[in-house]
Protein backbone atom coordinates (compact mmCIF):
# COMPACT_ATOMS: atom_id res chain seq x y z
CA UNK A 1 0.00 0.00 0.00
CA UNK A 2 1.50 3.51 -1.36
CA UNK A 3 1.48 6.51 0.81
CA UNK A 4 -0.97 7.88 -1.51
CA UNK A 5 -3.51 4.98 -1.54
CA UNK A 6 -6.63 6.76 0.02
CA UNK A 7 -6.58 9.01 -2.72
CA UNK A 8 -7.23 5.98 -5.15
CA UNK A 9 -9.54 4.61 -2.32
CA UNK A 10 -11.81 8.13 -1.48
CA UNK A 11 -11.03 8.99 -5.17
CA UNK A 12 -13.92 9.56 -8.55
CA UNK A 13 -12.19 6.46 -10.59
CA UNK A 14 -13.45 2.66 -10.48
CA UNK A 15 -14.19 1.14 -7.18
CA UNK A 16 -13.45 4.90 -6.08
CA UNK A 17 -15.78 5.63 -3.04
CA UNK A 18 -16.11 9.60 -3.47
CA UNK A 19 -19.41 9.93 -5.25
CA UNK A 20 -21.06 7.74 -2.68
CA UNK A 21 -19.34 10.16 0.17
CA UNK A 22 -20.79 13.36 -1.44
CA UNK A 23 -24.03 11.17 -2.03
CA UNK A 24 -24.17 10.44 2.01
CA UNK A 25 -23.49 14.73 2.50
CA UNK A 26 -25.99 15.51 0.34
CA UNK A 27 -27.97 13.26 2.53
CA UNK A 28 -26.45 14.66 5.83
CA UNK A 29 -27.58 18.44 4.59
CA UNK A 30 -30.94 17.38 3.48
CA UNK A 31 -32.01 15.43 6.84
CA UNK A 32 -30.23 17.91 8.72
CA UNK A 33 -32.14 20.77 7.00
CA UNK A 34 -35.58 18.54 7.57
CA UNK A 35 -34.82 18.67 10.97
CA UNK A 36 -33.85 22.17 11.17
CA UNK A 37 -37.26 23.44 9.96
CA UNK A 38 -39.25 21.08 12.00
CA UNK A 39 -37.69 22.20 14.60
CA UNK A 40 -37.80 25.92 13.85
CA UNK A 41 -41.52 25.59 13.44
CA UNK A 42 -42.05 23.90 17.19
CA UNK A 43 -39.62 26.53 18.40
CA UNK A 44 -41.95 29.48 16.84
CA UNK A 45 -44.90 27.41 18.47
CA UNK A 46 -42.86 27.09 21.96
CA UNK A 47 -41.72 30.07 22.22
CA UNK A 48 -45.05 31.56 21.56
CA UNK A 49 -46.48 29.74 24.42
CA UNK A 50 -43.58 30.77 26.96
CA UNK A 51 -44.46 34.33 25.96
CA UNK A 52 -48.41 34.92 25.87
CA UNK A 53 -49.23 31.14 26.36
CA UNK A 54 -51.68 30.83 29.86
CA UNK A 55 -50.63 29.52 32.53
CA UNK A 56 -50.56 25.66 31.63
CA UNK A 57 -49.00 26.58 28.05
CA UNK A 58 -45.93 28.38 29.75
CA UNK A 59 -45.66 24.81 32.28
CA UNK A 60 -45.97 22.93 28.89
CA UNK A 61 -43.20 24.18 27.34
CA UNK A 62 -40.74 24.95 30.30
CA UNK A 63 -41.20 21.91 30.47
CA UNK A 64 -40.28 20.38 27.45
CA UNK A 65 -37.66 22.41 27.04
CA UNK A 66 -35.91 21.55 30.65
CA UNK A 67 -36.69 18.28 29.89
CA UNK A 68 -35.13 18.00 25.80
CA UNK A 69 -31.93 20.13 27.18
CA UNK A 70 -31.44 17.32 30.17
CA UNK A 71 -31.41 14.30 28.32
CA UNK A 72 -29.42 12.98 25.34
CA UNK A 73 -30.38 13.25 21.40
CA UNK A 74 -29.51 9.86 20.88
CA UNK A 75 -32.47 8.51 23.37
CA UNK A 76 -34.99 11.26 21.52
CA UNK A 77 -33.88 9.39 18.39
CA UNK A 78 -34.29 5.62 19.88
CA UNK A 79 -37.70 6.80 20.87
CA UNK A 80 -38.91 7.80 17.41
CA UNK A 81 -37.35 5.07 15.47
CA UNK A 82 -38.22 1.93 17.72
CA UNK A 83 -41.30 3.97 19.11
CA UNK A 84 -42.43 4.13 15.80
CA UNK A 85 -42.67 0.72 15.12
CA UNK A 86 -44.76 -0.28 18.47
CA UNK A 87 -47.40 2.65 17.30
CA UNK A 88 -47.14 1.75 13.77
CA UNK A 89 -47.12 -2.37 13.57
CA UNK A 90 -49.84 -2.67 15.76
CA UNK A 91 -52.17 -0.30 12.97
CA UNK A 92 -50.40 -2.38 10.01
CA UNK A 93 -51.56 -5.65 11.52
CA UNK A 94 -54.99 -3.93 11.97
CA UNK A 95 -55.16 -3.42 8.03
CA UNK A 96 -53.66 -6.53 7.42
CA UNK A 97 -49.83 -6.44 6.91
CA UNK A 98 -47.61 -8.50 8.73
CA UNK A 99 -44.50 -8.17 10.30
CA UNK A 100 -42.60 -4.29 12.15
CA UNK A 101 -43.43 -1.53 10.50
CA UNK A 102 -41.35 1.49 11.34
CA UNK A 103 -40.69 5.33 10.36
CA UNK A 104 -38.11 5.34 7.19
CA UNK A 105 -34.74 6.50 8.98
CA UNK A 106 -35.42 9.43 7.41
CA UNK A 107 -38.11 10.77 8.84
CA UNK A 108 -37.93 9.27 12.54
CA UNK A 109 -34.11 11.19 12.30
CA UNK A 110 -35.65 14.21 10.95
CA UNK A 111 -38.39 14.35 13.33
CA UNK A 112 -36.16 13.76 16.66
CA UNK A 113 -33.52 15.97 15.47
CA UNK A 114 -36.38 18.76 14.89
CA UNK A 115 -38.00 17.85 18.75
CA UNK A 116 -33.97 18.60 20.12
CA UNK A 117 -33.73 21.54 18.42
CA UNK A 118 -36.98 22.89 18.69
CA UNK A 119 -35.98 23.11 22.32
CA UNK A 120 -33.50 25.27 21.09
CA UNK A 121 -34.80 27.39 18.70
CA UNK A 122 -37.54 28.00 21.27
CA UNK A 123 -34.93 30.11 23.68
CA UNK A 124 -33.60 31.51 20.45
CA UNK A 125 -36.74 33.07 19.55
CA UNK A 126 -37.73 34.21 22.44
CA UNK A 127 -34.92 36.15 23.36
CA UNK A 128 -35.36 37.87 20.03
CA UNK A 129 -38.82 38.34 20.33
CA UNK A 130 -37.80 39.95 23.68
CA UNK A 131 -35.26 42.19 22.11
CA UNK A 132 -38.17 43.81 19.28
CA UNK A 133 -38.69 47.34 21.02
CA UNK A 134 -42.08 48.00 23.00
CA UNK A 135 -42.25 51.28 20.38
CA UNK A 136 -42.19 49.45 16.98
CA UNK A 137 -45.49 47.54 18.27
CA UNK A 138 -46.84 50.24 19.60
CA UNK A 139 -46.11 52.05 16.45
CA UNK A 140 -47.63 49.57 14.75
CA UNK A 141 -50.79 49.48 16.74
CA UNK A 142 -51.25 52.98 16.41
CA UNK A 143 -51.31 52.98 12.24
CA UNK A 144 -53.89 50.61 12.99
CA UNK A 145 -52.15 47.52 11.68
CA UNK A 146 -54.30 44.46 12.76
CA UNK A 147 -52.48 41.82 14.56
CA UNK A 148 -51.94 39.11 11.68
CA UNK A 149 -50.27 42.39 9.35
CA UNK A 150 -48.27 43.93 12.84
CA UNK A 151 -46.82 40.20 12.85
CA UNK A 152 -46.49 39.88 9.43
CA UNK A 153 -44.76 43.16 8.75
CA UNK A 154 -43.01 44.70 11.66
CA UNK A 155 -42.38 41.60 14.74
CA UNK A 156 -41.38 38.55 12.01
CA UNK A 157 -38.62 40.22 10.21
CA UNK A 158 -37.46 42.22 13.49
CA UNK A 159 -37.49 38.80 15.46
CA UNK A 160 -35.66 36.56 12.52
CA UNK A 161 -33.21 39.48 12.04
CA UNK A 162 -32.31 39.31 16.22
CA UNK A 163 -32.24 35.63 15.79
CA UNK A 164 -30.11 35.16 13.27
CA UNK A 165 -26.93 34.64 15.24
CA UNK A 166 -28.58 32.34 17.57
CA UNK A 167 -30.24 30.27 14.78
CA UNK A 168 -26.81 30.06 13.29
CA UNK A 169 -25.61 28.44 16.19
CA UNK A 170 -28.67 25.83 16.28
CA UNK A 171 -27.89 25.02 12.66
CA UNK A 172 -24.15 23.94 13.68
CA UNK A 173 -25.70 21.55 16.51
CA UNK A 174 -28.25 20.26 14.24
CA UNK A 175 -25.45 19.44 11.87
CA UNK A 176 -23.92 17.43 14.13
CA UNK A 177 -25.96 15.87 15.76
CA UNK A 178 -27.44 14.61 12.38
CA UNK A 179 -24.26 12.18 12.68
CA UNK A 180 -26.42 10.01 15.18
CA UNK A 181 -28.85 9.02 12.64
CA UNK A 182 -26.62 7.03 10.88
CA UNK A 183 -27.98 4.52 14.34
CA UNK A 184 -31.07 4.16 12.33
CA UNK A 185 -29.18 2.66 9.22
CA UNK A 186 -30.06 6.05 7.03
CA UNK A 187 -27.35 6.11 4.64
CA UNK A 188 -25.44 9.67 5.62
CA UNK A 189 -21.87 10.58 5.83
CA UNK A 190 -21.35 8.59 8.78
CA UNK A 191 -23.30 5.21 8.03
CA UNK A 192 -21.39 5.36 4.42
CA UNK A 193 -18.32 5.90 6.11
CA UNK A 194 -19.02 2.52 8.40
CA UNK A 195 -19.74 0.76 5.11
CA UNK A 196 -16.74 2.07 3.45
CA UNK A 197 -14.58 1.28 6.03
CA UNK A 198 -15.93 -2.12 6.52
CA UNK A 199 -15.41 -3.12 3.27
CA UNK A 200 -12.07 -1.54 2.43
CA UNK A 201 -10.84 -2.24 5.96
CA UNK A 202 -8.93 1.70 6.36
CA UNK A 203 -11.45 2.89 9.31
CA UNK A 204 -9.28 6.19 9.68
CA UNK A 205 -9.35 6.95 6.40
CA UNK A 206 -13.08 6.98 5.77
CA UNK A 207 -13.82 8.37 9.05
CA UNK A 208 -10.91 10.71 8.64
CA UNK A 209 -13.15 11.83 5.61
CA UNK A 210 -16.54 12.02 7.16
CA UNK A 211 -14.56 14.79 9.27
CA UNK A 212 -13.23 16.95 6.73
CA UNK A 213 -16.91 16.54 5.04
CA UNK A 214 -18.41 18.31 8.39
CA UNK A 215 -15.73 20.42 8.24
CA UNK A 216 -16.65 21.59 5.19
CA UNK A 217 -20.57 22.09 5.30
CA UNK A 218 -19.48 23.64 8.95
CA UNK A 219 -17.26 26.05 7.61
CA UNK A 220 -19.08 26.88 4.54
CA UNK A 221 -22.76 27.42 6.38
CA UNK A 222 -20.89 29.29 8.86
CA UNK A 223 -19.63 31.96 5.94
CA UNK A 224 -22.99 31.87 4.63
CA UNK A 225 -24.51 32.72 7.98
CA UNK A 226 -22.17 35.64 8.58
CA UNK A 227 -22.93 36.55 4.73
CA UNK A 228 -26.68 36.69 5.37
CA UNK A 229 -26.25 38.43 8.91
CA UNK A 230 -24.75 41.13 6.99
CA UNK A 231 -27.83 41.67 4.50
CA UNK A 232 -29.93 41.53 7.43
CA UNK A 233 -28.37 43.99 10.03
CA UNK A 234 -27.66 46.32 6.87
CA UNK A 235 -30.01 48.83 8.27
CA UNK A 236 -28.90 48.96 11.88
CA UNK A 237 -26.38 51.56 13.01
CA UNK A 238 -22.88 50.01 14.26
CA UNK A 239 -21.05 50.91 16.82
CA UNK B 1 -49.22 2.48 32.38
CA UNK B 2 -47.59 -0.66 33.38
CA UNK B 3 -46.08 0.10 36.56
CA UNK B 4 -44.34 -3.16 36.71
CA UNK B 5 -42.85 -3.04 33.68
CA UNK B 6 -41.29 0.63 34.87
CA UNK B 7 -40.09 -0.89 37.96
CA UNK B 8 -38.60 -3.64 36.18
CA UNK B 9 -36.83 -1.15 33.61
CA UNK B 10 -35.90 0.73 36.51
CA UNK B 11 -34.13 -2.01 37.73
CA UNK B 12 -32.14 -2.75 34.44
CA UNK B 13 -30.95 0.50 33.96
CA UNK B 14 -29.30 1.42 37.18
CA UNK B 15 -26.12 -0.38 36.94
CA UNK B 16 -25.84 1.80 34.11
CA UNK B 17 -25.37 4.52 36.17
CA UNK B 18 -21.97 4.23 37.94
CA UNK B 19 -20.39 3.99 34.51
CA UNK B 20 -22.55 6.90 32.95
CA UNK B 21 -21.08 9.24 35.47
CA UNK B 22 -16.93 7.79 35.37
CA UNK B 23 -17.51 8.46 31.85
CA UNK B 24 -18.40 12.02 32.29
CA UNK B 25 -15.92 12.58 35.61
CA UNK B 26 -12.72 11.30 33.52
CA UNK B 27 -13.71 13.48 30.56
CA UNK B 28 -14.88 16.32 32.78
CA UNK B 29 -11.33 16.16 35.32
CA UNK B 30 -8.99 15.51 32.35
CA UNK B 31 -11.07 17.60 29.93
CA UNK B 32 -10.49 20.46 32.67
CA UNK B 33 -6.56 20.01 32.99
CA UNK B 34 -6.04 20.02 28.86
CA UNK B 35 -8.02 22.82 28.56
CA UNK B 36 -6.38 24.86 31.20
CA UNK B 37 -3.44 24.20 29.26
CA UNK B 38 -4.83 24.66 25.50
CA UNK B 39 -6.40 28.43 27.18
CA UNK B 40 -2.83 29.19 28.47
CA UNK B 41 -1.06 28.38 25.04
CA UNK B 42 -4.06 30.19 23.21
CA UNK B 43 -3.77 33.58 25.19
CA UNK B 44 0.02 33.01 24.84
CA UNK B 45 1.94 35.55 22.91
CA UNK B 46 4.16 32.54 21.00
CA UNK B 47 2.23 32.60 18.03
CA UNK B 48 2.41 28.64 16.57
CA UNK B 49 1.67 27.52 20.30
CA UNK B 50 -1.88 29.82 19.77
CA UNK B 51 -2.78 29.13 15.98
CA UNK B 52 -2.16 25.16 17.08
CA UNK B 53 -4.52 25.76 19.35
CA UNK B 54 -6.93 27.39 16.94
CA UNK B 55 -7.03 24.61 14.66
CA UNK B 56 -7.63 22.01 17.27
CA UNK B 57 -10.50 24.01 18.81
CA UNK B 58 -11.68 24.34 14.78
CA UNK B 59 -11.49 20.81 14.39
CA UNK B 60 -13.14 19.65 17.71
CA UNK B 61 -15.64 21.98 17.42
CA UNK B 62 -16.83 21.59 13.88
CA UNK B 63 -17.05 17.77 13.93
CA UNK B 64 -19.65 15.43 15.32
CA UNK B 65 -18.37 13.65 18.76
CA UNK B 66 -19.46 10.51 16.84
CA UNK B 67 -16.63 11.09 14.10
CA UNK B 68 -14.01 11.82 16.97
CA UNK B 69 -14.74 8.49 18.62
CA UNK B 70 -14.88 6.47 15.76
CA UNK B 71 -11.44 8.03 14.55
CA UNK B 72 -10.25 6.64 17.89
CA UNK B 73 -11.91 3.64 18.30
CA UNK B 74 -12.12 2.20 15.02
CA UNK B 75 -9.76 4.50 12.76
CA UNK B 76 -6.46 3.85 14.85
CA UNK B 77 -6.55 0.37 14.40
CA UNK B 78 -5.65 1.18 10.56
CA UNK B 79 -1.76 1.52 11.32
CA UNK B 80 0.31 -1.40 11.99
CA UNK B 81 2.35 1.01 14.26
CA UNK B 82 -0.32 2.20 16.87
CA UNK B 83 -1.19 -1.70 16.94
CA UNK B 84 2.29 -2.95 17.88
CA UNK B 85 2.76 -0.16 19.94
CA UNK B 86 2.60 -0.43 23.83
CA UNK B 87 -0.63 2.04 23.62
CA UNK B 88 -2.56 -0.85 21.98
CA UNK B 89 -3.87 -2.22 25.09
CA UNK B 90 -5.22 1.02 26.15
CA UNK B 91 -6.27 1.94 22.70
CA UNK B 92 -7.87 -1.23 21.55
CA UNK B 93 -10.79 -0.95 25.13
CA UNK B 94 -13.75 1.01 24.41
CA UNK B 95 -14.02 2.76 27.54
CA UNK B 96 -10.41 4.52 27.02
CA UNK B 97 -11.01 4.99 23.51
CA UNK B 98 -14.87 6.84 24.89
CA UNK B 99 -12.68 8.78 27.63
CA UNK B 100 -10.03 10.31 25.58
CA UNK B 101 -12.58 11.21 22.64
CA UNK B 102 -14.70 12.87 25.47
CA UNK B 103 -11.82 14.13 26.77
CA UNK B 104 -10.23 15.90 23.82
CA UNK B 105 -13.48 17.02 22.49
CA UNK B 106 -14.75 18.57 25.58
CA UNK B 107 -10.98 20.10 26.34
CA UNK B 108 -11.84 22.24 22.74
CA UNK B 109 -15.19 23.60 24.27
CA UNK B 110 -14.08 24.26 27.76
CA UNK B 111 -10.48 25.90 26.66
CA UNK B 112 -12.78 28.83 25.21
CA UNK B 113 -14.66 28.83 27.94
CA UNK B 114 -11.64 29.44 30.18
CA UNK B 115 -10.25 31.44 27.25
CA UNK B 116 -12.94 34.04 27.87
CA UNK B 117 -12.40 33.71 31.93
CA UNK B 118 -8.53 34.78 31.23
CA UNK B 119 -9.56 37.36 29.01
CA UNK B 120 -12.16 39.12 31.30
CA UNK B 121 -9.60 39.44 34.14
CA UNK B 122 -8.82 43.58 34.14
CA UNK B 123 -5.49 44.50 33.38
CA UNK B 124 -5.84 46.92 36.56
CA UNK B 125 -6.11 43.60 38.54
CA UNK B 126 -2.88 42.35 36.85
CA UNK B 127 -0.72 45.31 36.99
CA UNK B 128 -1.64 45.83 40.62
CA UNK B 129 -0.38 42.00 40.99
CA UNK B 130 3.01 43.08 39.36
CA UNK B 131 3.33 45.80 41.22
CA UNK B 132 3.04 44.00 44.53
CA UNK B 133 5.98 42.09 43.23
CA UNK B 134 4.11 38.56 42.59
CA UNK B 135 5.91 36.23 40.10
CA UNK B 136 3.85 35.27 37.14
CA UNK B 137 3.27 31.93 39.09
CA UNK B 138 1.84 33.95 41.80
CA UNK B 139 0.10 36.00 39.73
CA UNK B 140 -2.07 33.38 38.03
CA UNK B 141 -2.59 31.05 40.88
CA UNK B 142 -3.90 34.16 43.51
CA UNK B 143 -5.27 36.01 41.13
CA UNK B 144 -5.84 35.32 37.02
CA UNK B 145 -7.29 32.31 37.82
CA UNK B 146 -9.57 32.48 40.80
CA UNK B 147 -10.80 35.48 39.25
CA UNK B 148 -11.31 33.79 35.66
CA UNK B 149 -13.02 30.65 37.95
CA UNK B 150 -15.49 32.96 38.50
CA UNK B 151 -16.23 34.48 35.18
CA UNK B 152 -16.37 31.21 33.87
CA UNK B 153 -18.41 28.90 36.07
CA UNK B 154 -21.58 29.52 34.69
CA UNK B 155 -20.35 28.56 31.06
CA UNK B 156 -18.40 26.02 32.52
CA UNK B 157 -21.45 24.45 33.89
CA UNK B 158 -23.32 24.02 31.16
CA UNK B 159 -20.22 22.03 29.17
CA UNK B 160 -20.58 19.99 32.01
CA UNK B 161 -24.09 18.91 31.44
CA UNK B 162 -23.71 18.54 27.55
CA UNK B 163 -20.38 15.91 28.69
CA UNK B 164 -22.64 13.62 30.90
CA UNK B 165 -25.27 13.90 27.63
CA UNK B 166 -22.46 13.16 25.44
CA UNK B 167 -21.54 9.89 27.48
CA UNK B 168 -24.82 8.36 26.07
CA UNK B 169 -22.64 8.13 22.83
CA UNK B 170 -20.45 5.43 24.24
CA UNK B 171 -22.93 3.04 24.14
CA UNK B 172 -22.52 3.53 20.07
CA UNK B 173 -18.85 1.72 20.81
CA UNK B 174 -20.17 -1.47 22.79
CA UNK B 175 -20.50 0.13 26.49
CA UNK B 176 -23.47 -0.79 28.89
CA UNK B 177 -23.91 2.72 30.06
CA UNK B 178 -27.30 3.83 30.75
CA UNK B 179 -28.22 4.78 27.29
CA UNK B 180 -26.94 1.30 25.96
CA UNK B 181 -28.89 -0.91 28.75
CA UNK B 182 -32.06 0.80 27.82
CA UNK B 183 -31.10 0.59 23.78
CA UNK B 184 -30.74 -3.14 24.84
CA UNK B 185 -33.90 -3.34 27.02
CA UNK B 186 -35.94 -1.21 23.83
CA UNK B 187 -34.51 -4.23 21.30
CA UNK B 188 -35.60 -7.12 23.57
CA UNK B 189 -38.60 -5.90 24.53
CA UNK B 190 -39.57 -3.18 21.94
CA UNK B 191 -41.01 -0.60 24.59
CA UNK B 192 -39.28 2.27 23.65
CA UNK B 193 -41.62 4.61 25.33
CA UNK B 194 -41.48 3.14 28.83
CA UNK B 195 -37.80 2.55 28.52
CA UNK B 196 -37.24 6.43 27.12
CA UNK B 197 -39.11 7.67 30.22
CA UNK B 198 -37.34 5.74 32.42
CA UNK B 199 -33.74 6.07 30.98
CA UNK B 200 -34.72 10.11 30.63
CA UNK B 201 -35.76 10.31 34.12
CA UNK B 202 -32.60 9.14 35.28
CA UNK B 203 -30.42 11.88 33.00
CA UNK B 204 -32.85 14.22 34.56
CA UNK B 205 -32.16 13.49 37.80
CA UNK B 206 -28.54 13.44 37.64
CA UNK B 207 -28.03 16.77 35.70
CA UNK B 208 -30.50 18.31 38.31
CA UNK B 209 -28.50 17.82 40.85
CA UNK B 210 -25.17 18.58 38.78
CA UNK B 211 -26.85 21.69 38.47
CA UNK B 212 -27.73 22.72 41.83
CA UNK B 213 -24.51 21.63 42.85
CA UNK B 214 -23.00 24.29 40.21
CA UNK B 215 -25.27 27.20 41.65
CA UNK B 216 -23.87 26.36 44.77
CA UNK B 217 -20.35 26.49 43.96
CA UNK B 218 -21.70 30.07 42.40
CA UNK B 219 -22.67 30.98 45.17
CA UNK B 220 -19.72 30.49 47.37
CA UNK B 221 -17.66 32.18 44.94
CA UNK B 222 -19.50 35.29 44.52
CA UNK B 223 -19.53 36.85 48.16
CA UNK B 224 -19.69 40.24 46.57
CA UNK B 225 -22.84 39.84 44.29
CA UNK B 226 -24.95 39.23 47.64
CA UNK B 227 -27.02 41.71 49.69
CA UNK B 228 -25.17 42.68 52.77
CA UNK B 229 -26.18 41.06 55.72
CA UNK B 230 -28.63 43.18 57.43
CA UNK B 231 -26.42 43.32 61.03
CA UNK B 232 -23.13 44.98 59.11
CA UNK B 233 -25.61 47.69 57.35
CA UNK B 234 -26.87 49.03 60.82
CA UNK B 235 -23.47 48.87 62.29
CA UNK B 236 -22.21 51.50 59.82
CA UNK B 237 -25.30 53.80 60.51
CA UNK B 238 -28.05 51.75 58.57
CA UNK B 239 -28.56 52.27 54.72
CA UNK B 240 -28.01 55.66 53.63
Amino acid sequence: MTDFAFLTTLGFGPGGWGPAMLTAAAMTIAVALAGFAFGAVIGVCGAWAKLSGGVALRAAADAYTTVLRGIPDLLVIYLFYFGSSAVLTPIGRFFGATGFISLPGFLAGALAIGVVSGAYHTEVFRGAYRNVARGEIEAALATGMSRPLMFRRIVAPLVLRYALPGLGNVWQLVLKESALISVTGLVEIMRQAQIGSGSTRQPFTFFFAAAILYLLISSVSGWLLGRSEQHFTRGMRRV
Amino acid sequence: MDFAFLYETLLTLLPGIPLTLKLAASAVGLGAVLALGLALMRVSKIGPLSAFVKTYVFFFRSTPLLVQIFLIYYGLGQFVGIRQSILWPILREPYWCAVIALTLNTAAYSSEIIRGGLQSVSAGQVEAGLACGMTRLQLLRRIVLPLALRQALPAYGSEIILMIKATALASIITLLEITGLAAKLISETYRAFEVFVVAAAIYLLINFVVTRLIQLLEYRLTPHLRPAPHAALVKQGGVA
